[in-house]
């Protein structure tokens, strides 16, 4: 077994010395590869693509290491940046002649982003060579958006049109060119083309513009759940909430450092959650048995003491970390995304985080209409008086309720850490969010939250797509300033005795 | 309680009309006695402060309605005062042109429609009673007449300013984006940085903030200020005793925005920088806490409150930087919790 395995790699590197003198290429196209001129080398590269021998990249990679052997002579190339572009481009055609799939298909994925007009002998050669459908299909694309330049007007026209099959962004910049030919008939085609693809792509963005919504929508979801319930359901008014997911992402921050560095840092998460939760929740109970306790019924009081509290908080926080951002890594199943339309990317860090979002929401939910705890709380919230006469602790309740506020604050910080930088500013961006995302839902509900929550996020990516990210954001705050003008009580109003409370 | 309240006016008027002119203008610089142009600033600033104290006060102490947008109104008196003093500055600039430095960066050719008239000093002073009178009015009456109150007026008046700041930091706004302006040479031909012109701006400060002091308690003495009281502990009860109260609220809410406005105007040319950071949420939010330390529902507390609390900030910021927060944070929760009525309240009997 041992002595064999010695012999293959014997053979192999004997293979690896035959191919490295380059005998069977093209002889006058390796010497050019040699000359002083850059454009020669060029053209030499070109050449050797052409070509499609196999063996074309193994000197191309000495070539770029800036040393080729002609007849067994050793001979000093230079390489300059442009040329050493090149190489790599023509390296990564020649993977399209590869014997393996995988590699074929990565290779044609990355020139459907376009590359250099020599290349296009290569590209039709793999193409003919071709047998999965899917990589023809992308290799025909590409020869299009070579060939759409060309010389000959009935391969531009042909071009055109198959260009005109195609659903990327790429085939619409290359048809919105020729659509301004100077040639009436390639002009007319191209615009028949160009309408296709554009028809096409509208679906694509869309669905993107549709997902960012969502996105959007579950973020701010999670940054209002937990004051729907401080809020909404117990009528404080905690300016800390914000600091409350700063906490939650700085918890997941320390945690990710104890993984940091052992074998199992993907599943940190699994430890990170429950403890920005824990950590966040504990915060949050503090705070109501020291301060928010004695300011009941007192809401102007609240805001202001609590907003005293979001101050050392952040001081703290500050103190302790330090004022700079700290980076928190994502996990190796967080990274990417999936391609759904040749146009749409979606991360997999935003769709996990619109899945734990519906997560949180679906628990808090059966907490709160599945448990004692649950029945408690709206039994509070409902009538305290009442609540207490038939043995509730209602005291009790009010400091467990915020601290299940303060913990949902908690996971929507460890949400957000997946997202961007932490930094003890964290909160003070998504305050002025939530609140407006409760009161526009209508205090005391959670369906209102919801709704609220992701109709923010529509229609804030839907304006930020016609109008950029800031007229977009003062135009949904000035909106809801109408709205609670015109409709104090939220887009879902309580019924009945609730209101008066 | 009359009596003190004179006594007060008559302490701040010495200091202000007669000590700090003279210990900063006639006193000779070498002497240990002369007042520096940092504590005339500092001073200056802090009255600028009282007066929005005053204002808030005025509007919260008296009517009840807790603003989170008074900062709003600070700022834009301070940007009508700031194109002014923009234009003043002239060929003077960095790129010595007729426009503004920042408009030449932006490779701007003429100034934008806002600018319109912003050479003329009484148009200026026009709009730095217009433009926050104009929108407290307009805002005020919208509110006020759908019945918001409370914490939702609160938290729609936060976000209208934490909008404003949004749309200041635009560069397309024409009003110098993130930096805003700065680097002012004159105010009506006079050099802005001359002692005599500080101390010109610093007299005028504490003559508005004398003359505001006065329409106040002239204000809450007078029938008016009967209404106000009445709205703040019980608008329903106003309300059925016949009286229109959106009037009274609106009419409130729009003088204090007024008086803010001014504040902003005299702030600006002393501290020399307005940018849109001023209209963030948190200065509104701290304006409310030097009311609340003070004494909410007195005047002299609303102007001690905004003393104390900006004192002990240039004191923090400068000795102990790294625990500000946390003192302002702890002021916020101690005075709510256990002062209530404010300093004022600890020393005037129930």
């Amino acid at each position: 077994m041992r002595s064999g395995s010695k012999g293959a790699a014997v053979v192999a590197a004997l293979f690896t010395f035959l191919s490295f003198s380059a005998a069977a290429l093209d002889r006058a196209a390796v010497e050019r590869l040699a000359s002083d001129d850059n454009d020669e080398k060029i053209a030499a590269i070109a050449a050797l693509v052409a070509e499609g021998d196999p063996k074309a990249a193994d000197v191309l990679k000495q070539a770029a290491e800036g040393e080729i052997e002609i007849d067994g002579k050793k001979v000093e190339i230079v390489v300059n940046n442009r040329v050493r572009g090149r190489i790599a481009e023509a390296l990564s055609l020649l993977k399209l002649l590869s014997e393996d799939k995988n590699e074929r298909l990565s290779a044609a994925k990355a020139l459907a982003g376009g590359a250099d007009a020599s290349m296009l002998p290569l590209v039709l050669k793999a193409k003919e060579k071709e047998t999965e459908p899917d990589i023809k299909a992308m290799l025909e694309m590409t020869a299009a958006g070579m060939q759409i330049r060309s010389e000959d007007k009935a391969t531009r026209l042909a071009a055109i049109r198959t260009l005109g099959e195609s659903a990327n962004p790429g085939a619409r910049a290359l048809l919105t060119e020729a659509a301004a030919d100077p040639d009436a008939d390639i002009r007319a085609e191209a615009q028949r083309s160009l309408s296709g693809v554009q028809a096409r792509l509208v679906w694509g963005e869309w669905l993107g513009l549709a997902f960012a919504g969502v996105s959007l929508g579950s973020i701010l979801l999670l940054a209002a759940l937990g004051l729907a319930i401080t809020y909404g359901l117990m009528g404080v008014i905690n300016m800390a909430h914000g600091e409350l997911i700063m906490i939650g992402a700085y918890t997941t921050y320390v945690v990710q450092n104890f993984f940091k560095g052992t074998g199992v840092f993907d599943y940190y998460l699994v430890a990170a959650v429950p403890a920005s939760f824990l950590v966040a929740a504990l915060v949050g109970m503090a705070l109501e048995r020291s301060v928010i306790r004695w300011l009941y019924g007192r809401p102007l009081e609240t805001l202001l003491a609590t907003w005293g509290i979001s101050l050392v908080l952040i001081q703290a926080v500050r103190t302790i970390f330090g004022a700079q951002n700290v980076q928190v890594e994502n996990p190796a199943f967080m990274s990417g995304g999936i391609q759904v339309l040749s146009n749409v990317v979606l991360p997999w860090s935003r769709i996990w985080i619109v899945v734990f979002a519906a997560g949180v929401l679906a628990a808090m939910w059966a907490l709160l209409s599945r448990t004692r705890l649950g029945l408690y709380i709206r039994g509070v919230t409902q009538n305290r008086d009442m609540a207490a006469c038939v043995g509730v602790p209602t005291a009790r309740i009010d400091t467990w309720a915020f601290g299940l506020g303060s913990g949902i604050a908690g996971l929507a910080g460890c949400a957000l850490s997946q997202l961007g930088n932490v930094g003890p500013d964290l909160g003070q961006g998504y305050i002025v969010d939530s609140f407006l995302v409760v009161v526009f839902g209508g205090v005391g509900q959670l369906a209102g939250t919801v709704y609220a929550a992701l109709t923010l996020g529509f229609a804030n990516k839907l304006l930020e797509s016609w109008s950029g990210a800031v007229l977009a954001k003062i135009a949904l705050l000035v909106f809801i300033i109408i709205f609670i003008q015109r409709r104090p009580q939220g887009l879902f109003a309580l019924k009945g005795r609730a209101v008066e409370a | 309680m009359r009596k003190p309240f004179w006594i007060g006016v008559g302490i701040g008027s010495f200091v202000a009309f007669a000590l700090f002119p003279v210990l900063n203008l006639v006193v000779p610089p070498s002497s240990a006695f002369h007042l520096s142009a940092f504590w005339v600033t500092l001073a200056g600033k802090i009255m600028c402060y009282a007066i929005v104290a005053l204002a808030l006060d005025l509007v919260w102490g008296y009517a009840g309605i807790l603003s989170l947008g008074h900062g709003l109104f600070f700022a834009l008196g301070g940007y009508c005062m700031g194109m002014y003093l923009m234009r003043q500055i002239g060929r003077e600039g960095q790129y010595q042109a007729d426009l503004p430095d920042f408009m030449v960066f932006l490779d701007w050719k003429e100034l934008p429609w806002q600018w319109w008239g912003s050479e003329h000093f009484l148009w200026a002073m026009l709009l730095v009673v217009l433009v926050p009178g104009l929108l407290a009015f307009v805002f005020g009456y919208f509110a006020f007449r759908s019945r918001v109150k409370g914490v939702y007026f609160s938290i729609i008046t936060q976000a209208l300013t934490f909008a404003a700041m949004l749309l200041f930091f635009r560069n397309a706004t024409g009003f110098g984006g993130n930096n805003g302006f700065t680097d002012f040479k004159r105010i009506l031909g006079f050099s802005i940085t001359a002692p005599e012109t500080r101390m010109a701006l610093f007299v005028l400060t504490a003559l508005i903030l004398l003359a505001t002091l006065l329409l106040a308690r002239w204000l809450v003495a007078s029938k008016f200020g009967r209404v106000l009281a009445a709205i703040r502990d019980a608008e329903p009860r106003v309300m059925f005793c016949g009286y229109n109260t959106v009037h009274y609220k609106v009419a409130i809410f729009t003088l204090s925005a007024v008086l803010c406005g001014i504040a902003g105007a005299l702030y600006v040319p002393q501290v020399g920088i307005i940018n849109p950071s001023e209209m963030s949420p948190a200065n509104s939010i701290e304006m409310a806490i030097w009311v609340a330390v003070g004494g909410r529902g007195t005047l002299l507390g609303a102007i001690l409150g905004a003393g104390l609390v900006n004192g002990a900030k240039s004191f923090f910021t400068v000795a102990f930087p790294e625990y500000w927060l946390f003192f302002l944070g702890a002021i916020f929760i101690a005075v709510t919790l256990f002062l209530p009525r404010g300093v004022l309240g600890l020393v005037q009997r129930k």
